[in-house]
């Protein structure tokens, strides 16, 4: 510990910052579709066809049991035989898509499942379409009740994004092995990159928190 | 043509029959009251008349349309049928005028900017003018309520269902509720409603309905079915309601 030196390890800044927007970037596309996968997903297994919703069970079962380093393999080494070839980039932010919607899908269900039924009967009463209800009765509500499990998942999937660097797709761990392997620096790398994971969460629990508040304005009982 | 015809309903709940062949007809302009013990197929009738409810066997049709047919043609049917519950089901979401404009304006009554005067209207029926901003948690039950019935009234219906609407109010607040139902009773609006209120069915409704064991066991004007029941179940029930 005598001989710490972050001066070489700092001189690739720019590979890091270029590391912290693609870890960013990652986690954005991810997020979008993994929610679009969770609230179809969570919509099809609350009132799809038997077999729809089979199927949404199975994906999500197949995916919160397995570790998404094996998902990310599998799409980035065995897709390419069945003629899906996708660049390190692209097949992580598939692959992480595809692993935080099952997890989507399953706090979206639970927020739908958390509003009572007389609010849907209300608003069928009022002659609204069943599509209206979803989006103007049961939505904002559910989306406030799953708030806080959606918002740690997504900080998961922000941490989650370094195993994309075992396809060598260019995001912040990535950059860690990079510059590790320049500068042999092992540990003023992993402790830099630790310290800007930390600084990611945070900032992100402090975006939360403020869209929340601003979101959510509505009095509940308590 | 009767305003609401009911007509030979049966619905049961998996294996328990709660209404044995129910028929009914409710004219325009009626005020009618369904009376009956908890369990005697009340508020199941009311939920069945609006398609809350699918029936085994019968039919309902309000002004001469089917209830229980097509999903587009109840939807249709319910923008002209208001129905007030227990639980008022306000979208606590949403403040006072958006609860209220949220219908009218996807059903393309109202434009947006027309909608907040709509807000203002049926408010100031209800009494509640000054709570157009607030949230319904803001709100003690029976303005919650007095909302609920406004919101209603924003669809301009032909016909309201109140389902037992004050049994979850405090007693000093059933009053202000009642208010306004029999505001809109004496403006001509046809109703039917499920309540434990004796007094507002005796001096309110047109017509009573009392219900037993999933049948009409009794109906007719408040004045005869109060002070001469021709059954022992109703005279009973109305004895064990003073």
């Amino acid at each position: 510990m005598q001989n710490l030196n972050f001066q070489q390890v700092l001189r690739y800044q720019d590979e890091f910052l270029h590391g912290i927007v693609n870890t960013l970037e990652m986690t954005a596309i991810a997020a979008f579709f993994g929610l679009l996968i969770g609230v179809v997903g969570a919509v099809l297994v609350g009132s799809g066809p038997k077999p729809v919703r089979i199927l949404v069970k199975a994906y999500i079962e197949l995916i919160r049991n397995t570790p998404p380093l094996i998902q990310l393999f599998v799409i980035f080494f065995i897709f390419p035989s069945a003629g899906i070839r996708l660049a390190p980039f692209p097949a992580a932010c598939v692959a992480l898509s595809i692993y935080f919607g099952a997890y989507a899908i399953e706090i979206i269900r639970s927020g739908l499942a958390s509003i009572p039924k007389s609010q849907v009967e209300a608003g069928e009463c009022l002659g609204l379409t069943r599509f209206e209800v979803f989006r103007y009765v049961v939505l904002a509500p559910a989306l406030r009740n799953i708030y806080p499990s959606i918002t740690s998942q997504l900080i998961l999937l922000l941490l989650g994004t370094s195993v994309a660097s075992q396809i060598a797709a260019e995001e912040l761990f990535h950059t860690a092995t990079f510059v590790e392997s320049r500068t042999f620096r092992s540990f003023e790398v992993y402790a830099l990159i630790s310290a800007i994971y930390v600084a990611l969460v945070v900032a992100s629990r402090v975006i939360f928190a403020i869209v929340g508040a601003v979101a959510f304005r509505w009095p509940v009982r308590r | 043509m009767a305003l609401v015809e009911i007509k030979n309903v049966r619905k049961s709940f998996g294996a328990l029959e709660v209404l044995k062949d129910v028929s009914l007809t409710v004219e325009e302009g009626e005020i009618v009251t369904i009376i009956g013990r908890s369990g005697s197929g009340k508020s199941t009738l009311l939920r069945c008349i609006n398609g809350l409810e699918d029936i085994q066997d019968g039919e309902i049709r309000v002004e001469g349309q089917q209830v229980h047919g097509q999903m587009k043609k109840l939807r249709e049917l319910r923008q002209k049928v208001g129905i007030v519950f227990q639980a008022f089901n306000l979208f606590p979401h949403l403040t006072v005028e958006r609860n209220i404009t949220l219908a009218p304006i996807r059903t393309g009554r109202v434009s947006k900017a027309d909608a907040r005067a709509l807000a203002e209207k049926v408010l100031a029926q209800v009494g509640l003018s000054e709570k157009i901003d607030a949230y319904p948690e803001q709100l003690s039950g029976g303005q919650q309520q007095r909302v609920a019935i406004a919101r209603c009234l924003a669809m301009s219906p032909d016909l309201m269902l109140f389902d037992e609407v004050t049994s979850a109010l405090d007693p000093e607040l059933v009053g202000e509720v009642l208010k306004v139902m029999e505001d809109m009773a004496s403006r001509g609006m046809t109703m039917i409603l499920v309540t434990h209120e004796m007094a507002f069915a005796r001096d309110v409704a047109t017509k009573i309905v009392f219900m037993h064991q999933g049948r009409v066991w009794e109906e007719g004007p408040p004045s005869e079915l109060f002070s001469s029941p021709k059954t022992p179940e109703l005279k009973s029930f109305i004895g064990s309601n003073h």
